[in-house]
């Protein structure tokens, strides 16, 4: 049996001049081309590096020295936290909106389509400036009764921070993108799984949280770490309401020192190492979910990941 | 003659101009299997989701165990129940799905544990306990672990009836549970269905088995175009039905 693929016949079934001895060989490969242009690129960038080392104004002594410096990295450390904060209110907002865009009550989903609408269709920048000017719209908020007394009342200056306002500003926006992803996973569950649920007598918020969203996951979950990356990067923009992040904190430096060129390097470097490292991380999750197309591969795989997201181990659920 | 577990009187449900149930009367009484056979789209399925909600009636009503269905009375009212009270009259109702409709997220233990825990509020220790013996009724207890996607359509099928059952229904309702299966894999889910008439359960059948409705049922129905049109015993329904209709029917199938 072994012997019949290398024993195979050439000899030519058809009168038509092919040496059918030659097909047998792989084909010969001419590299001429491909050398030619690598070379030309080889050279751009041989130039482009030479610039970059031999060009004084670039003062890399100076980058590698506010790349390590503590100013640069506790601008890293809040702008790290910016993401992380804005991406959990974005992923809350995002459910609560996408829940009440599929609400049967129509002014529920009607105002939060109006929301989603808003959020997403007005420049992020601008959202930040309304945010940090909010002061200028409502100088005091108050929690009261409304048109009647006030129980309590705060400077709207004080109470919304730049931090607040950066909070406000990228989560409502990442809440707007969320929504549309979350509501395209919750309708991606089969009916059918809501009507079992039912059937067994679940109440609807023991069907969302155990049955839908569970399986929505699938959906939900995969572009998140594209836009977690997209999100550190948004978060530069705070800078505009002088939250000392790690743009502002770079731009703080210059401000004083005029070394503005290699500051922006500094932080770039910056942002490139975490963005690399968030994308590393966003490889595995894609890898994860996309393991075979298959649907029964991909039924298999993502139990596992249920598991995980358990407050308890199923193992101490088993008892025996 | 033993209680009356489910009685339908005049019901009517429309799907926007479409008159799909023209006014269905119905009494099913404790511990009867009933089969309900008829062409399709004659509103066989839809019926058995009116009893529990799964669809709101418009027209008619239906009481399950003394309680109005989708509805109560107040002050001398009806009023529309809540989502929590429909909710709670669905958990003495068992209903097993044509596509079985098991929670792929789960293991069978979970799919079959979910809702006497959560909904029930019952001690893990009870319900696994009760979840073992329902495996073992219907033969899978060495799959408790195994989760839905690496069971055959019958084993499914089979899972979702030990699910149904772990929240010890008084009335279980089918909806042709075997007709997504290969035909040799019927047989295990009829000998369940089986088992659990012999153990006095009382269940609506909505099937194409003529066979097992001819076997199993204490009482058949005819339905066609959202009507009940002949129903009685299987054994004279089947062999010597009075309509054209049933007669038609019949005929096709046998
Ligand atoms: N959600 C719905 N919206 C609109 N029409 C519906 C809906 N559900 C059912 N119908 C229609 O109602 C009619 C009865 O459907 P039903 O599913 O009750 O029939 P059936 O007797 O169970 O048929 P089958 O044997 O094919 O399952 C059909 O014409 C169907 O198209
Ligand atoms: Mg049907």
């Amino acid at each position: 049996m072994s012997d019949t693929a290398t024993d195979s016949s050439t000899e030519a079934v058809a009168d038509d001049g092919i040496d059918r001895k030659l097909l047998l060989g792989r084909p010969h490969q001419h590299h001429g081309m491909l050398w030619l242009t690598a070379s030309i690129v080889l050279f751009a960038i041989f130039l482009v590096s030479y610039s970059l080392v031999t060009n004084p104004r670039f003062e890399w002594g100076v980058v590698f020295g506010w790349f390590s410096s503590e100013r640069l990295f506790t601008g890293l450390l809040r702008t790290l936290g910016l993401t992380a904060i804005s991406m959990v209110v974005g992923i809350v907002v995002g459910v609560i909106l996408a829940l009440a865009r599929l609400a049967p009550n129509f002014i529920i989903a009607g105002v939060a389509a109006f929301l989603v609408w808003i959020f997403r269709g007005v420049p992020v920048f601008v959202q930040l400036l309304f945010w940090g000017f909010i002061a200028a719209i409502y100088p005091r908020i108050a929690i009261g009764i409304p048109f009647g007394p006030e129980f309590f009342s705060v400077d709207a200056n004080v109470l919304i921070t730049p931090f607040l306002a950066a909070i406000l500003g990228l989560g409502l926006n990442e809440g707007a993108y969320k929504s549309e992803i979350v509501r395209a996973g919750l309708l991606s569950v089969n009916r059918g799984q809501t009507e079992a649920a039912k059937a067994l007598g679940m109440r609807r918020f023991t069907i969302l949280w155990r049955i839908v969203l569970p399986q929505a996951m699938k959906i939900i979950i995969p572009p998140t770490g594209n836009q977690t990356i997209s999100m550190l990067k948004t978060t530069s923009l705070v800078s505009v309401l002088a939250f000392p992040e790690l743009l502002y904190s770079a731009q703080l430096v210059y401000s004083a020192n005029f070394k503005t060129i290699p500051l922006l390097i500094a932080a770039s470097l910056w942002y490139l190492l975490v963005t690399s490292i968030l994308s590393l991380g966003q490889f595995y999750i894609e890898r994860h979910y996309n393991r075979g197309s298959g649907k029964t591969d991909q039924l298999r795989n993502f139990p596992r990941f249920s598991k995980t997201l358990r407050s308890r181990p199923p193992k101490q659920e088993v008892q025996s | 003659m033993s209680e009356v577990v489910v009685e339908a009187r005049g019901v009517v449900k429309n799907f926007g101009d479409l008159n799909v149930l023209k006014g269905i009367d119905l009494t099913i009484r404790r511990g009867d299997v009933t089969c309900i056979i008829g062409p399709s789209g004659s509103g066989k399925s839809t019926f058995l989701r009116c009893i529990n909600q799964l669809e709101t009636l418009d027209g008619g009503y239906i009481i399950v165990e003394g309680q109005p269905v989708g509805v109560k009375i107040k002050k001398g009212r009806v009023e529309a129940q809540s989502n929590a009270e429909a909710a709670r009259s669905r958990e003495n109702i068992g209903m097993v799905f044509q596509s079985f409709n098991l929670f792929p997220h789960m293991t069978v233990l979970g799919n079959i544990c979910e809702a006497p825990i959560r909904v029930k509020k019952e001690s893990r220790a009870v319900v696994r306990k009760r979840a073992y013996d329902l495996l073992d009724r219907v033969g899978l207890a060495a799959k408790a672990e195994v989760y839905p996607a690496a069971l055959s359509g019958g084993q499914q099928q089979r899972v979702a009836i030990a699910r149904a059952l772990a929240m010890e229904p008084r009335l279980m309702l089918f909806d042709e549970p075997t007709s997504a299966l290969d035909p040799e894999l019927v047989g295990e889910v009829l000998d369940v269905m089986r088992g659990l008439a012999d153990a006095g359960m009382t269940m609506i059948v909505v099937t194409h088995e003529i066979g097992f409705a001819r076997e199993v049922s204490d009482h058949l129905i005819f339905m066609d175009d959202g009507c009940v049109v002949e129903q009685g015993d299987p054994r004279s329904v089947l062999h010597s039905p009075q309509h054209d209709r049933t007669k038609q029917f019949l005929a096709k199938v046998l």
